[in-house]
Order: C-alpha cells, then structure tokens, then sequence
C-alpha cells in the first residue's frame, strides 16, 4: 500500500513537472509534447484509481490523437510560414 | 495523505495551471496547450471523486455478482470522464481549426493583433 | 490599463478559483459504500444487460441516448472542421515544399502494422462488454492506423466518400436498432432484442457487441476525417 502511494506521490509531481514545462518553455514543439506526457502521466494515474476504461481513452485520445492534431497544424502553419 | 486526496491535488492544481496559461499567454497554440491541461484536470478530478479506497474496477470477471455492490468502485463518473475525454478532442480539433483560420486571414498567432472586439 | 494590472488580474482570479478548489479538497472525505444508483448498476447490471463490464452497460445501454447525443457532437465537430478548412487553398509557389520522402523504415513497417492495428482496433470494440476498452478506444485505434498511413505517406489521398459512407450507414444503423429496442424490448436502446447469452462469452449481452462495434466504426471514421481534413494541404497535388 505504501508502495502504491509513493508510485502515485512520484506520478503527481511528474504530471505536474510536465504541465510546468509545457506553460513555460519557449518553445512550441515541446510545449506540445510535455502536454501529451501530462495526458499519458494522467493515464497512468487513472489506472491507479481503478479506471482502466478511462485510462486506456486518456492514453489513445488524450496522448496520442491530440498532439497529432497539433503537430499536424503546427506543420501546415510552417509551410506557409510568414506572408 | 491518501491516494484520493493526491489525485485530487493534483488535478485541481492542473486545472490552476491550464487556466493560468490559457490566461496569460499570447500565442493561439499555447492557448490551446494550456486549455487541454485543464481539460485532463478536470478529468482527473472526477475520477479521483469516484474512487473509493480499495476497492477494485467495475469489471466483474473476478469478482462474484453478490459482491459486485461491496466491491467495486463507482462506475459512472467513469463513463462521464469516458465522454469527456472523446468531446474533449472534438473541441481541441475545432480550436486548432479555427486557429489556423485566423492565421490564413492575418498571417500571425499573436492574440493581441486581434483587436475588431476590444474596447 | 498598465502593464502590472495586466499581470495581476489573472494572479487574483486564479487566487480565487484556487481558495474555492481548497476549500472542495479540504472538506472531502471519501464515501464508504456506493451511492444509491451507482449500487442500483453493481448489482443490477448482469441480470439487466449481460455485460462484465459495467461502465461498458452504463455508456451503451442505461445512457445509450448520451452516447447517441455524443457520436452527434463528434459528427458535427468533424464536418465544420471539415467545412472550416475547406477553402484553405496554399499559395501554389510553395508546392511540394516540407515534404521529404519518407524511410524505407517507415514504409515498409506501414506496411506491416496496418493490418495488425486494425484488426486490434476491432478486438477492442468487440470485446467491449467483456474487458476495459469499447467503441472509443476501439475507434481511437482504427484512426491510429489511419495516422500511420498519412505519416508514412504525407501526399496520400483518401477517400472522403468512403469514409462519410462508412459513418453514417453505422449512425443509421444505431438509431435502427434503438427503435428496435422500443418494439421488442423495453424501450429506445433496450439491448434485450438479442438473447443475453451465457455470462462472460464474446457473444452475450444482447446487442451491446454490435452497437459498440458500430460506434467503434462510427467515431473510427469521424476521428479519420478529422486527421485527413487538418493534415491535408491542397499544394502537395
């Protein structure tokens, strides 16, 4: 049980290291990319509240489709770059 | 400190930081960065409500049927956070689609170039 | 207003919001058992619908018009998607230009876990009823295979017919079989017009393995669309 905790304790301060990264990087790209890991950390954490259901939608969803969808706009914005 | 309440800290603190970043950034992406943050808060938080401790998933290929009620946790903020999640992409692909729009009509992702609704 | 204001504005609404939310978190205590409804599906669900998993009879039975509602939304999110990026035309001078031909790795291994992605994709939404996983995730995995196509191949075309066939004879097929339910069963969404068949096998619980792998169909298609209109640029012809 203590275990369990410690594993929860250390996925909560890595989802939220995630989130402080992807608010305060300069960079877009990895703005992108640590919010996915946010999604994928939170996965995990559902799984741990007993949700397996919801974890597996967070992580194919939340983590996968969605920064796909952001890289893929990201990408058409470049091409075109600045007018 | 039980795994409810860090579950619950954390989300409720995820929610603070999306806000804060949909709040005080200039760029349209990061804005939308920030609101999917908030979005897995929430999520977050509603499943982390109905979690009781101890208690096992609502699938009952282990667990006897007499027992299920005794057993397993509460299976519908499941299903609503289930929702959520799949409306949740829905919204960010209308966000960034829109976003790019703006940015066909202006050439820049900087909100304050958009002034036509200030006052 | 001046520079500092503006930084202090968000500060004190967050402030706010945050002293609410600790208030929440410091006056919650878990509850023992289940509530009222919650227990009503723990001990109802099999004798009801047939399924193992409960969240699986909440979404496609008890809630079935939620999920109807829900697949609606998704619909209507990919078509005005779909119509907002319609008339994006790029400015021809930059044709072709961002797309470097794709390794030998990636196509090759396209190749390869298409077909096992999809076939996954449908184990997930046929077990539904059975395992963690249903029409969503199941969905969610179809359009994953989709996504690996139009990597491995940026200037891929599909076809949008195909696609719009595919998800609205499955919405048709749904809103058919939840008016079947009101002849023969219960009402709207019944999933008893089926025999509930022996517990725990992959054909039981009544319609519940069909109507999810319709939804799985259904929001496999419309999350595919939803990729193809925002990676598709008209200057890669």
């Amino acid at each position: 049980m203590t275990l369990l905790l410690f594993m929860a304790a250390l996925l909560a301060v890595a989802t939220l290291g995630a989130a402080l990264i992807a608010l305060f990087t300069s960079s877009t790209v990895v703005a992108v990319l640590s919010a996915g890991l946010v999604s994928l950390f939170a996965s995990v954490m559902f799984l741990l509240l007993a949700a397996p259901d919801v974890a597996m939608t967070e992580a194919a969803i939340g983590s996968g489709l969605t920064t796909f969808l952001f890289f893929f706009v990201l990408g058409r914005i470049r091409r075109e770059g600045t007018k | 400190m039980s795994l409810v309440q860090l579950s619950l800290a954390t989300g409720f603190l995820l929610i603070l930081l999306g806000l804060y970043g949909a709040l005080t950034n200039r760029d349209i992406i990061r804005m939308i960065v920030s609101f999917t943050i908030a979005d897995t808060g929430v999520n977050v938080v509603l499943v982390a409500v109905g979690y009781l401790p101890g208690r096992e998933a609502p699938i009952l290929d282990t667990i006897p049927v007499a027992e299920a009620a005794s057993r397993i946790t509460d299976p519908v903020p499941q299903a609503l956070v289930l929702t959520a999640i799949v409306i949740g992409l829905g919204v960010t692909a209308l966000m960034l689609a829109y976003a790019y729009r703006l940015f066909r009509a202006r050439g820049s992702l900087d909100i304050s170039e958009f002034t036509e609704l200030k006052w | 207003m001046n520079f500092t204001t503006r930084k202090a504005i968000p500060l004190v609404l967050l402030l706010l919001l945050g002293s609410v939310f600790y208030a929440l978190f410091a006056g919650y205590t878990p509850d023992e058992t289940l509530n009222r409804t919650a227990s009503y599906y723990a001990s109802q669900t099999v004798q009801e619908t047939g399924a193992q998993n409960v969240v699986t009879a909440i979404i496609v039975t008890y809630r079935g018009l939620d999920t109807l509602g829900e697949v609606t939304v998704l619909f209507l999110t990919a078509a005005i998607v779909g119509l907002v990026l319609a008339h994006s035309k790029a400015p021809k001078s930059r044709s072709g230009s961002g797309f470097l031909p794709s390794g030998e790795l990636l196509t090759t291994g396209t190749r390869m876990l298409v077909p096992v992605i999809l076939l996954f994709g449908a184990y997930v939404f046929l077990n539904g009823h059975l395992t963690p996983g249903g029409g969503f995730q199941g969905g969610a995995i179809v359009a994953s295979a989709i996504l690996l196509m139009l990597l491995s191949d940026p200037a891929q075309r599909f076809s949008h017919r195909l696609i719009s066939r595919i998800e609205s004879s499955a919405g048709l097929t749904y809103v058919i079989i939840g008016l079947l339910g009101m002849l023969f069963a219960g009402g709207f969404l019944d999933n008893r017009i089926l025999p509930l068949g022996s517990f725990g096998s992959i054909l039981s619980a009544g319609v519940i393995p069909l109507i999810y792998a319709l939804i799985g169909l259904k929001v496999g298609a419309e999350f595919s669309s939803i990729l193809t209109s925002l990676e598709e640029t008209e200057d890669a012809q």
